[in-house]
């Protein structure tokens, strides 16, 4: 399914890798940029069609908030979530440096 | 049954009769296990002394005349992205090589609470993204009929497992396919339920709206076994169905009088010979035995692979954000937190996982989100409605699972759109959150199973339990 047509470009798939927190190598880019220039191609026939007057959806079920008591129940141990942690301090999930001094 | 491993539902009636125990059952899956499991990797990991000695439990139960379970020491495996607590959850992700999390997922309870022994977990392609479980980080699945070719994915691992008897059943996870696809490539029933019949509670999350666990078992009456367990409303999934509780295996091995079988004249082009060929034996066989036929239109049915690949990658790259190396998995050090994220993302994901986490978030980025993400809802709207019409006319559609039968390793591995292709029939039931089952019948020119598969409306799981039951009777009378 090859297109004529690019759908994306290397500076676009290096701006959503930037967003998506991922470093690409200079092939990845390459390749990238085929795939899913051949794929967003591929979806460009959605385009064609007439749906201006087509609400949108989210959820093949209709969704409401769902509530319960304000009351207090057994959570799982503060230990048992922190032993899953890189690294922790106190009890706490321990990070590099967010701020610059 | 002269096959000891042919029905989950016979040994758990032969174990409640004692007249064998769970533990020598347990054994015999062991034995598979230990002969097959290291050429096919169906498991990522295995318990045997835990499996044991769980087994013994239920044993002394049923010995002293205790009440036990509806899966009371029946072995069963669970795939890979199902939270838990005795044994790592990897979603076979480099990310989440050794985590092991705190909690069970609610289907693992209810597994437990019927008594069921848990054999360990098996593999995926990564976080499930994949038709072949070739994105795994630890290795593809073998084909068990043919082992140069792939069992269909994601869940590739659970169909593998069920197929060689090394699990009397399974669970694994459908977003868009991935039960019932590898169930028809490695020749055994998967079912996908009503998404919100079963809590996702511990499943770990790809495609949020899309989503569904589900059953693998060598038989229609063997996933309704596992249904009536797992399913029910659960407190922890807000998404998860508040409904009146059914009995799935009422619906086994009923006639067909009466039911009107729709056939989706969209698919007749893009059906191949042999395909065709098969879909109208299955056809002629309902006819035969009382079912009604009718032509069914769905015209946007054409357009749910579009729509999919843009909703499902959407979602995932949402999803996928919780993994920053900040609270559990790897994490691979830089010089301050954003630099962490990145190493630790760069280095944990595989390539496919990249590819969609990419493709959704560009999907979602500013400027493209209307053209894209929203237009890919409202088709979802549009293929919902033409369903609904088509339902109005019958009680169940009926299509091939998949366009070809299993296809040899690397195949498609370099060509993504290709490889999304194999999920043009399963897609559909995931957009509109209908119940769909795969049922083996026929084999393809290479000899490879072939399934048919039976969707219906929302919450009519009982209607393609009914149909698929019906099939595989009609299948073995010939």
């Amino acid at each position: 399914m090859t297109q004529d047509k690019s759908f994306i470009s290397k500076e676009q798939v290096l701006h959503v890798a930037a967003l998506a927190k991922l470093n690409l190598s200079d092939q990845e880019v390459t390749k990238f940029t085929a795939q899913l220039s051949d794929i967003l191609g591929y979806a460009n026939e959605l385009s064609e069609l007439e749906l201006k007057d087509v609400s949108p959806t989210a959820h093949p079920i209709e969704l409401e908030n769902v509530f319960r008591d304000d009351t207090v129940l057994k959570s799982i141990d503060n230990s048992k979530v922190i032993q899953n942690a890189p690294e922790s301090l106190n009890s706490q999930f321990k990070v590099p440096p967010i701020l610059d001094d | 049954m002269d096959n000891f491993f042919e029905s989950a539902y016979s040994i758990a009636q032969q174990i409640k009769d004692n007249s064998i125990t769970s533990k020598e059952v347990v054994s015999k899956y062991f034995d598979n296990i230990e002969s097959k499991n290291s050429e096919l990797n169906a498991f990522l990991i295995t318990d045997k002394q835990a499996a044991i000695r769980q087994a013994e439990i239920v044993d002394q139960k049923i010995q002293a005349g205790q009440q036990v379970g509806t899966l009371a020491g029946l072995p069963v495996a669970i795939k890979d992205n199902i939270c838990t607590d005795d044994f790592t959850t990897t979603c076979a992700s480099k990310i989440l090589r050794e985590w092991k999390p705190p909690y069970n997922a609610t289907v693992i309870q209810k597994l437990i609470s019927q008594d069921a022994i848990i054999l360990g977990k098996t593999n995926l392609d990564e976080f499930a993204m994949g038709s072949s479980t070739e994105h795994s980080a630890f290795g593809p699945t073998k084909n068990p009929v043919d082992p140069s070719r792939v069992p269909g994915g994601s869940s590739g691992g659970s169909a593998c497992a069920v197929k060689t008897d090394m699990a009397s059943v399974a669970l694994g996870s459908d977003t868009g396919g991935s039960i019932r696809q590898p169930a028809a490539f490695c020749g055994i029933v998967g079912m996908k339920p009503t998404y919100g019949l079963v809590s996702r509670y511990g499943l770990i999350a790809f495609a949020s709206s899309l989503d569904q666990i589900g059953p693998f078992g060598k038989t229609v009456k063997d996933c309704a076994l596992v249904l009536n367990a797992i399913s029910g409303h659960d407190p922890y999934d807000s998404t998860s169905l508040d409904i009146k509780s059914d009995d799935y295996l009422q619906y086994v091995d009923r006639d067909l009088k009466g039911i009107r079988i729709g056939l989706i004249e969209e698919f007749d082009e893009v059906l191949d010979v042999s395909l065709r060929e098969n879909l109208e034996s299955a056809t002629n066989l309902f006819k035969q035995n009382g079912a009604e036929i009718v032509k069914v239109s769905l015209p946007y049915v054409k357009y749910a692979l579009s729509t999919y690949y843009l909703i499902a990658p959407a979602e995932a790259s949402s999803n996928l954000a919780r993994f920053d190396g900040v609270r559990y998995g790897l994490r691979v050090d830089g010089d301050n937190v954003e630099e962490m994220m990145i190493n630790t993302r760069t280095q944990g994901f595989g390539q496919e996982v990249k590819r969609r986490i990419m493709l959704g978030t560009y999907a979602l980025s500013s400027g493209y989100y209307d053209a894209y993400y929203k237009t890919a809802q409202k088709l979802r709207t549009a293929l919902i409605s033409d369903f609904k019409k088509v339902y109005d006319q019958v009680d169940v559609i009926i299509c091939p699972t998949t366009p070809t039968g299993a296809f040899e390793f690397g195949a498609k591995l370099d060509d993504p759109l290709q490889m999304y292709m194999s999920d043009i029939f399963t897609i559909p039931s995931n957009l509109a959150g209908h119940p769909a089952i795969s049922v083996p019948f026929g084999t393809d020119s290479n000899g490879m199973p072939l399934g048919i598969q039976i969707l219906a409306d929302g919450l009519n799981d009982s209607k393609v339990i009914h149909v698929g039951s019906a099939l595989e009777t009609l299948r073995t009378e010939g």
